[in-house]
């Protein structure tokens, strides 16, 4: 001990530099991470100011307002809101099971190979750029829904208004056919970690009492990963509420609601991107703001119910 | 005991055939769905390279844009547009998330943590078209469309993923390598700068072309921020500088066939360089993970 050199030996040129060196790291670090926080509320506080004059003007019955007039300069999210809803939840309903579908056979079923061949596959959907998706949805994906799964869907299940009406190319349908192909890489791959996540001796304990694989899937692995499962699909609900650019892509676009998913519609975030680069009035741009901000709130709120159950239940953080 | 031996019926009756087949079908099920998706990622692929591949040649990736409704042109100011955007993404986006990062990792208590955690979480989570939006009327309203806008807007989109690769990185460096550059007495930052860094360094930069990878196709961002500019190649960010997403949605939309052919041409390049860069990263951070969680 007596070799190390007392304090004092070392220079103070030496302790000062590493005094400010802490200082000056622990600052930079605070400055970045408080701008980060700030750019945040800054988001928040310009799209809300940009909203000020609709909201004005329109109040809350904006957001039950179902006309969209540009040239009479009445404007409301009604139509919107339903294009909205209608789009996310039938992404969610063929996203969702088929999602968890791919994460049990991921986790449980596939053989290590074919897990690391086929989970980086799914998440390469996931990084498909949506201008790209959207293309391929209004060339390729809408036609062929318009002759073959629409008709068919027509013939067999048009007593239900949701399916009656003429096919077409361009629609609620296909749009929200893209946003499901968006969401399942995110439902995915959440719910992958999750059930890779579940104690082995549970699943071991199961099987050793005779249950079959599928029943200690269902008894075991999706009823203890529950919660995570609930963020997953809220967390890719955000997803597909917001997504803009290739739903105004295949979409068409509509100012009524249509009641049938072959017909045009339109939704917050397309309508945003279709007409905020020609929008013309003051009126107009604010009420676009106005349906940002509307946005916003909806995808502050989704994120936030996701964010609490995964702190909650400690679910592991895996999707982007 | 003896006497139960016979009660036991181990061959299965009808309720143990049922169990086998439900077992049966939740694997038919699963192994369809996992198909089905990557034969959704194929037939995307595949459609956009059978139909791109013929537009694409030398001229088209050197010459400037079409002018409206002639015959020819390329997309070289859309590769160097879009390339410039992203570095000013980065430029924005790299330093604030690394030390975020740091501080979340290295310096920060649990308790200014978690709000600062929960506020990166949200704004990866915030559609990307509200980022358009914001910036829209926080840089070009009343004044014009410009580069720096667009890159600003993008750097959004990259911050909270360069943020969290970064402190996913960070946390797998031992902590013993920290404890014992401590206890050599070495100060706070000298370890953050000497060992922290030096370890993460490979896991961080993957991180950040993952995140650019992610940026280079987003639209929605640069719709509002430069999305009218010139056929030319243009370099200086004060203007609106040509990019790719944003081209291939004008031609996407547009009624002529042509446009169509140049939209797949160039949805093949930009999907090749986010597919290539994003295996090509993923491969580098599960490599390099793997090496220092050991």
């Amino acid at each position: 001990m007596s070799t190390v050199p007392a304090a004092e030996t070392l220079g103070g040129t030496q302790r000062l530099r590493d005094w400010i060196g802490d200082r000056l790291l622990l600052i930079l670090t605070l400055l970045a991470a408080l701008a980060s926080v700030a750019l945040m509320v800054l988001i928040a506080w310009r799209v809300f100011r940009g909203a000020s004059l609709s909201w004005s003007t329109f109040g809350l019955g904006f957001i039950t307002g179902t006309t969209w007039d540009t040239n009479a300069g009445v404007f409301g999210a009604g139509t919107l809101l339903y294009g909205t809803a209608v789009t996310s939840l039938m992404a969610l309903i063929i996203a969702g099971p088929l999602g968890i579908a791919i994460a049990l056979f991921l986790s449980e079923l596939a053989p290590r190979w074919i897990r690391e061949l086929i989970g980086p596959l799914v998440e390469m959907l996931a990084a498909v750029p949506s201008v790209v998706l959207g293309l391929w949805g209004i060339l390729v994906l809408g036609p062929f829904c318009a002759n073959h799964i629409e008709p068919w869907l027509g013939r067999w299940f048009g007593w239900i208004p949701l399916f009656s009406g003429d096919p077409s190319s361009s629609g609620v349908f296909v749009a929200g056919l893209i946003l499901a192909i968006m969401v399942v890489p995110i439902v995915a791959s959440i719910c992958r970690e999750l059930f890779l996540a579940v104690p082995s001796e549970l699943e071991d304990g199961a099987l050793a009492l005779g249950a079959t694989r599928w029943e200690v899937v269902r008894g075991v692995v999706l009823s203890s990963s529950k919660p995570g499962i609930g963020a997953a699909l809220i967390l890719g609900l955000g997803r597909a509420l917001g997504e803009a650019i290739a739903v105004t892509q295949v979409i068409g676009s509509a100012t009524a609601i249509n009641v049938s998913l072959f017909a045009p519609g339109d939704t917050l975030a397309s309508r945003i991107a279709a007409q905020f680069q020609g929008a013309v009035t003051k009126l107009q741009i604010s009420s676009l703001f106005y349906l940002a901000a509307i946005l916003l709130v909806i995808g502050l709120v989704t994120n936030l119910i996701a964010q609490v159950i995964v702190r909650r239940f400690d679910v592991q953080r895996a999707a982007d | 005991m003896g006497t139960m031996e016979q009660s036991f019926d181990l061959s299965g009756g009808g309720r143990s055939r049922r169990r086998r087949l439900a077992n049966r079908l939740a694997e038919v099920v699963a192994t369809l769905a996992a198909l089905s998706a990557v034969a959704v990622l194929a037939i995307v692929v595949l459609s956009i390279a059978k139909r791109g591949i013929g537009e694409i040649s030398w001229s088209f990736l050197t010459e400037p844009l079409p002018l409206f409704g002639t015959p020819g042109g390329g997309i070289a100011p859309l590769i160097v547009g879009s390339a410039i955007l992203v570095a000013i993404a980065t430029v924005i986006a790299l330093p604030l998330g690394v030390l975020s990062a740091l501080l979340l990792s290295e310096f920060a208590s649990r308790r200014l943590a978690a709000p600062i955690q929960l506020v990166f979480d949200l704004m990866s989570g915030l559609p990307s078209v509200i980022l358009g939006v914001f910036v829209f009327g926080l840089l070009v309203y009343g004044h014009t469309q410009s580069g720096i806008a667009g890159g600003f807007a993008l750097s959004i989109v990259m911050l909270p993923l360069i943020a969290r690769s970064t402190q996913e990185t960070l946390r797998l460096v031992p902590q013993t390598q920290r404890d014992g550059a401590l206890a050599l007495g070495a100060s706070r930052w000298r370890v953050v700068m000497g060992v922290v860094l030096p370890s993460s360094l490979g896991g961080i930069l993957t991180g950040t072309v993952l995140a650019i990878a992610r940026a280079a196709g987003e639209t929605a961002p640069l719709l509002f921020t430069t999305s009218i500019y010139l056929n030319s190649i243009q370099t200086n960010p004060r203007n609106a500088l040509p990019n790719m997403p944003v081209q291939i949605f004008i031609w996407s939309e547009s009624a002529d066939p042509e446009d169509h052919k140049r939209a797949w041409a160039t949805a093949l390049v930009l999907l090749a360089f986010v597919l290539v860069t994003s295996l090509l990263a993923r491969a580098a951070l599960a490599r390099s993970r793997r090496k220092l969680g050991q």
